[in-house]
């Protein structure tokens, strides 16, 4: 104690005592500076949006505006997030061919490298769902829990979403020439970001009414329902009655009509033999 | 094979019959009936033989269709997937079975035309038709017994009779009118009311999601979503789980609520969160194919089409009555309750539904 206080008045104790408090609060920011905004600050993630700027004016700004701001042809983007960026580029609905309700799946123009660009871009215009993660959606490997997951996932799915894409996920019709697509071969993180953005007409899932493992459940029951053999032959697109209705009146009746037709036309005897 | 008998055969075109008749004088007079001609079969021993060996074959195909069907119940193990050209990966065993039973059945059908169209005697036997009433003896005959038959029992003169006779007749359709009170008993007020009844405004009924079993707050259903809500205090271990959840399920959505056209339902909506039963009007499908950009609520079974952003007015299709919409509001902590039943019946109309 004698010691420190003897240099008390040594001429560069000022100068510790800055450099101490300056270490402090440099240590505290570093502590409790808040994530996002240090990683915003990253080069990597401002290059990322500025390429992503650049892919955006190139192929998405008639429609949504230079700033996404929206257009009358195009929503606004300010807001939606990530995750939305992703789906919608990702399973190539966007760029869409042309304005209308049904956005339909096509070939994919973005490498996902560039995806990842625009989805950065459209992000940093305003908070939103973020692309998820493999851990969120890729149902369990185990193959006790994945089954237990498609358990639970057969449930919610058809508490909320077979109204729409039937109950084995093969799609339906809705009002005035749109419709709920296939699942058939739809990536695991595509499902998982469609229940999380509600893409074009398709209600939204949050995670305040559907949490996060509760759709990766879903996204295990339609994996499951993807693989599933069929039992019985021809499913005729397992839309259920109207198909399986057709089918039977066109071809089992049909044929029948034919036989009583021909039978008919050769009489009971047979002239050859 | 068929050359060296055909001396045996009749001529193809015989021109003793048909074709001479019609030529001369009326034009339109009855041909008459065709000539007989005998099958190849009748005349030739060998091909009678060889069409019974055909029947017989499809048969002794059937029988061993048959053994197969058996021999592949026995056999095939129910689980084993196999792939097969135009079906693709199919049950082996469903295939097995399906495919031996309809050929089983197919060979005892063809063979027994076959049998028939070659062997069995081809006799024609015509049919004349004649008009459907009798002659007019006979009828004359009819009359006369009845008439008879009225004046004998007295039954234009014993009046107590006739009237009585009638009233037993008349009365007796009844015993089986009696027998539809089997369709009963009447609903009563159970149509009228759902399980939000319980909820009233100084007890309200928490909101309860159907996935994950929990109350929600207003700020748990944003713009764009759909989700779906049942009375606090249901259990789906409940003995009657299914048959409440029937009349109270709910679908929830947010719309903005300058969108909203319909002032009264967006009064009874809470900050634009309207709660809509989940029953259609038509004849009582869940209905929830909504459509989050135009507000469309669609039933799956026969395509009525509700608008929700105005009141769940029918827009489309055989729905006779808008979707009945619960009031909502929050309790203190911020929980979505409600504090009355609907305002009338869920479902479809029925005669005593008030309108
Ligand atoms: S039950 Fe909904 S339209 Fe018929």
């Amino acid at each position: 104690m004698k010691k420190l206080s003897a240099r008390r008045r040594h001429p560069l104790a000022a100068v510790v005592v800055l450099l101490l408090a300056l270490a402090a609060t440099g240590g505290l920011y570093a502590a409790f500076a808040p994530a996002e905004k240090a990683q915003a600050d990253s080069s990597a993630q401002s290059l990322a949006i500025d390429e992503g700027r650049k892919l955006f004016a190139v192929g998405c700004s008639s429609c949504h505006g230079l700033n996404g701001q929206g257009t009358s042809d195009g929503p606004s983007l300010v807001g939606v997030g990530s995750a939305a960026v992703d789906f919608q580029v990702g399973t190539g609905r966007m760029p869409a061919q042309q304005p209308g309700a049904q956005v339909p799946r096509k070939k994919v123009i973005y490498t996902q490298a560039e995806t990842d660009q625009l989805a950065a871009f459209v992000a940093s215009l305003g908070p939103g769902p973020v692309t998820p993660d493999s851990k969120q959606y890729e149902p369990s490997s185990d193959p006790v829990t994945n089954a237990e997951q498609v358990a639970k996932g057969g449930e919610l799915f058809r508490t909320n979403c077979a109204q729409c894409h039937n109950f084995n996920g093969k799609g339906g019709a809705l009002t005035n020439g749109k419709y709920a697509p296939s699942l058939e071969g739809v990536d695991s993180k595509h499902i998982y970001e469609a229940m999380q953005t509600g893409p074009q007409n398709m209600p939204s899932f949050p995670d305040t009414t559907m949490p996060e493992e509760q759709k990766r459940e879903i996204v295990a029951f339609v994996r499951s329902t993807n693989d599933e053999p069929n039992p019985g032959g021809l499913t005729l697109g397992s839309l259920g009655p109207v198909t399986e209705g057709l089918f039977g009146w066109i071809f089992g009746l049909g044929t029948l009509i034919l036989v009583a037709i021909w039978v008919a036309a050769h009489t009971t005897k047979a002239k050859k033999s | 094979m068929s050359h060296d008998m055909s001396e045996n055969l009749p001529e193809a075109h015989d021109a003793s019959h048909g074709t001479d008749v019609a030529t001369h004088g009326d034009p339109f007079a009855d041909p008459g009936l065709p000539a007989h001609e005998p099958r190849r079969t009748d005349i030739d021993e060998r091909a009678a033989q060889r069409a019974e060996r055909q029947v017989s074959l499809m048969f002794v195909v059937s029988m061993l269709a048959t053994v197969g069907f058996i021999a592949s119940y026995a056999s095939i193990d129910a689980d084993k997937i196999v792939y097969i050209f135009p079906l693709g990966h199919v049950s082996a065993l469903n295939f097995a079975l399906g495919m031996t039973l309809g050929v089983a059945l197919f060979c005892i059908g063809a063979g027994a035309v076959h049998w028939a169209r070659t062997l069995m005697s081809d006799h024609e036997l015509p049919a004349e038709r004649h008009p459907i009433e009798a002659d007019d003896d006979v009828r004359n005959d009819v009359i006369e017994q009845f008439k008879t038959g009225a004046a004998e029992s007295g039954f234009g003169r014993r009046k107590l009779i006739r009237n009585t006779l009638f009233g037993s007749l008349a009365l007796v359709p009844l015993s089986g009118v009696v027998l539809l009170r089997d369709l009963g008993p009447l609903p009563e007020k159970k149509l009228l009311h759902t399980g939000w009844v319980e909820a009233e405004p100084s007890k309200p009924l928490r909101l309860v999601n159907m996935n994950t079993d929990q109350p929600m707050k207003a700020e748990d259903i944003v713009q764009g979503s759909l989700t779906f809500a049942k009375p606090e205090g249901l259990e789906e271990s409940d003995e009657d789980f299914q048959q409440q959840i029937a009349k109270d399920a709910l679908m929830l959505v947010r719309i903005a609520p300058e969108d909203i056209k319909d002032a009264k339902s967006r009064d009874k909506g809470f900050e634009g969160i309207l709660a809509y039963s989940k029953i259609c009007t038509h004849v009582g499908c869940p209905i929830s194919l909504y459509e989050q950009q135009t507000h469309h609520a669609l039933c799956p079974c026969h395509q009525s089409t509700f608008d929700l952003a105005d009141g769940a007015r029918v827009i489309f299709g055989p729905a006779g009555h808008p979707l009945p919409q619960l009031k909502i509001t929050t309790d203190e902590q911020g929980f979505l309750v409600a504090t009355g039943d609907f305002d009338e019946p869920v479902g479809p109309s029925y005669w005593e539904r008030p309108r």
